[in-house]
């Protein structure tokens, strides 16, 4: 009983004298550091995914604009609950991960500036397995300059 | 510095579309000399619940527009977007499907 009251009343403290912890926000700094798609991925917890053709990746194949290039992304691997977005040629790859959870579906659709024409790898994560797509987007003038 | 959103949400076949869109430079390092300014935390919540958690780098667009699509879902569900920056700025809009 007392047992139970002391773990409610911890839960409370941790809640409310840390705002910041109770956002639960975290964002891996070693991944987005990472200055190559290989490292990145090794601190996603993702060194090795696999090639699969169920990771759809719509994006125009010439992007005109590198500041603004939208890319859509669908996963048809059954349970997929996590899509990450790499650019290869960026100065930091990861462009974003995402976690799917019940009541979301492995869709997302984001615009990412691209300095240079590059590979565009997405990474689905399905029952602790990793799968990847890539696509090459051709960018006539870069959009991470100036 | 946190400026507006603007979010839509609209029952699809069988799945809710939102769209939303977040005010924010989303500066890089080389535009900044090392001083960026970009959201790092997306989170997506259907009633209460979380759906959906992102973390983003410096490398998406600036005023970020996402789209996500969320299982079923049914006219006035509510659905919540908020996001963290790196210098701690937050903000969060509402809507109810359509």
């Amino acid at each position: 009983m007392n047992g139970v009251r002391r773990k409610l009343l911890a839960l409370l403290a941790a809640g409310v004298l840390n705002p910041i912890a109770a956002w639960a926000a975290t964002w891996n700094k070693d991944a987005f550091s990472a200055k190559n798609a290989g490292d990145a991925l090794k601190n996603l917890g993702a060194a090795s995914p696999q090639p699969s053709g169920d990771i759809v990746i719509e994006a125009p194949q010439i992007a005109e604009n590198g500041a603004v290039v939208p890319i859509e992304i669908t996963s048809r691997i059954p349970n997929t609950t996590s899509i990450a977005v790499l650019v290869d040629k960026n100065p930091y790859p990861l462009v974003g991960r995402f976690d799917f959870k019940e009541g979301a579906l492995p869709f997302l659709k984001v615009n990412a500036k691209m300095g240079e024409t590059s590979e565009v790898r997405v990474v689905a994560s399905a029952g602790g397995r990793h799968y990847v797509a890539t696509k090459e987007i051709k960018v006539t003038i870069g959009g991470c300059g100036g | 510095m946190a400026g507006p959103m603007k979010m839509r949400a609209t029952l699809g076949n069988g799945f809710t579309d939102v769209r939303v869109l977040m005010t924010h430079p989303m500066s890089t390092e080389q535009q900044t000399k090392g001083q960026p300014h970009f959201i790092q935390n997306v989170t997506v919540k259907v009633n209460g619940k979380t759906v959906i958690e992102g973390e983003i780098s410096q490398a998406v667009s600036r005023n970020p527009v996402f789209s996500f699509r969320l299982a079923g879902g049914a006219k006035g569900d509510k659905i919540e977007v908020s996001w963290l920056d790196n210098k701690g700025d937050t903000n969060k809009t509402e809507a109810a499907v359509a």
